[in-house]
Parts: structure tokens; C-alpha cells; sequence
């Protein structure tokens, strides 16, 4: 039971790489995702300027429920084109 | 004619806009911009690297193309941005608005290159001798968007 995090831009290096899977048993919060992360990259993804996307749609952070299957990605400041 | 690219590969903006003013011959002014990677002499960037997001950055770009044909009068509109790794010289961005009248031209081809700029949905990031090194977002930016506010 998988649930796969993407680290977009500089959220990359504090991740240590593009990608990480977590093992779940059940849907899991925001609060209870962050948990299972190093606690500088927790204090990262739970910064104010990040938006997070669930399965390539846009979501609040208090809406966050994720589980098996699904993809959330942290999508920092954007830094122009 | 409406194209919206996120271009994997390194494209040719001349034979872009060839094509596109074909296809707009209708207007009676087209304005374009190309933004390309920067080579100074004593520059120390080697080269630059554009991230995206899939489910969102070429839908972004689509939607904010949409916007600037509801706003101006425009006969053909074309956004094209690169990601991947770009060298000196490459080009990154090419916009071009083709309408009646240049200005409406001119004001569609800045809105869509101050948002590209400023709320796209990329990443970018910088090579030095140093290394890699992500680019943060500029306080310029976001005021360069204010000037839109009046446009829904």
C-alpha cells in the first residue's frame, strides 16, 4: 500500500530527491504524513507559500487525506520561466 | 490559431513564428518575444534547468492564454516555454499575439510574458562552478503582475 510525495523545485534538495513512497496502511492527513518525514522537510512542506496537490489537483492543506495509490505533490514558490 | 507548447526539446523560434504569421494573416500587427538564456562574458552560469509540474503546467499556461483571448481581440495567440536544460544562448519562452491593431498586441503578448514569468507553474534552476543552484522567486515579479488586476 503505497502512497507516492513529489518535491517540486528547491523542496527537491530538502527531500533529498525528487520522489519518495511511503508505506500506508490507511488515508492519512497532512499532520500524520509529516510525521513519517525528517522533521526539517515536515517543517518545509508545512511552510505557508506551499501548495500541495493531490492526484494533479490543487487542495488545501486541511483537506489533504491520502492514501494507496495516490500522488501528493509539494509545489514551492513557483521561480519564473 | 491558438498553440500552447511545453516544449521538451529546444525549438526553432523563427520557424515558429513563420508559421504563425501565416496563419494570422487576418491581423494587421503580430508582437513577439523571445526569452533566451543570458550570456554575459564573466556570466558564471553554464547552464539552466526548467522544472514543471504535469497536471498543471500546461493547463496553466492554456488557462492563461484563454484569459488574454477574452480580454483582448486577438486573431492568433502562441505560448511556447521550454523545460529541461537549456545552455546559453537557447531559447526559453517565445510568445507571440497577432490582432487588428498592435496595441491590443502589444498589452496580450506582456500580460502572457509577465504571468509566465511570475505564476507558471516552474521551477528553475541555475548551474555554476559551484554547482546547482535553485533560482528564488523575485519581489519584481509579483509586482509586475499588479498592472493586470483590472484584466478577469
Amino acid at each position: 500500500m503505497s502512497l507516492t510525495l513529489l518535491f517540486l523545485g528547491p523542496l527537491e534538495d530538502v527531500a533529498g530527491g525528487p520522489d519518495m513512497v511511503l508505506d500506508v496502511a490507511e488515508p492519512l492527513s497532512l499532520a500524520r504524513i509529516a510525521e513519517r518525514l525528517a522533521p526539517g522537510l515536515a517543517v518545509a512542506i508545512g511552510a505557508p507559500k506551499v501548495r500541495i496537490a493531490l492526484n494533479g489537483n490543487l487542495v488545501a492543506a486541511g483537506e489533504v487525506l491520502a492514501g494507496n495509490g495516490d500522488e501528493l505533490a509539494f509545489l514551492p514558490p513557483v521561480s519564473g520561466g | 490559431m491558438r498553440r500552447v507548447v511545453l516544449a521538451l526539446e529546444a525549438f526553432d523560434p523563427a520557424c515558429e513564428l513563420e508559421r504563425f504569421s501565416h496563419a494570422s494573416q487576418s491581423a494587421g500587427g503580430i508582437v513577439s518575444f523571445l526569452g533566451q538564456v543570458r550570456q554575459e562574458d564573466g556570466d558564471p552560469v553554464e547552464a539552466l534547468e526548467l522544472r514543471h509540474y504535469e497536471p498543471l503546467t500546461l493547463p496553466g499556461m492554456e488557462a492563461l492564454v484563454r484569459r488574454a483571448e477574452g480580454h483582448w481581440p486577438l486573431a492568433s495567440v502562441m505560448a511556447i516555454h521550454r523545460v529541461g536544460v537549456m545552455v546559453p544562448g537557447d531559447p526559453i519562452v517565445l510568445v507571440a499575439c497577432a490582432a487588428r491593431h498592435r496595441r491590443d498586441a502589444f498589452a496580450a503578448a506582456d500580460f502572457l510574458m509577465d504571468h509566465l514569468k511570475s505564476s507558471a507553474w516552474f521551477w528553475k534552476r541555475e548551474k555554476t562552478a559551484q554547482g546547482w543552484r535553485w533560482v528564488e522567486p523575485r519581489d519584481q515579479d509579483h509586482a509586475d503582475l499588479t498592472r493586470w488586476n483590472a484584466v478577469p
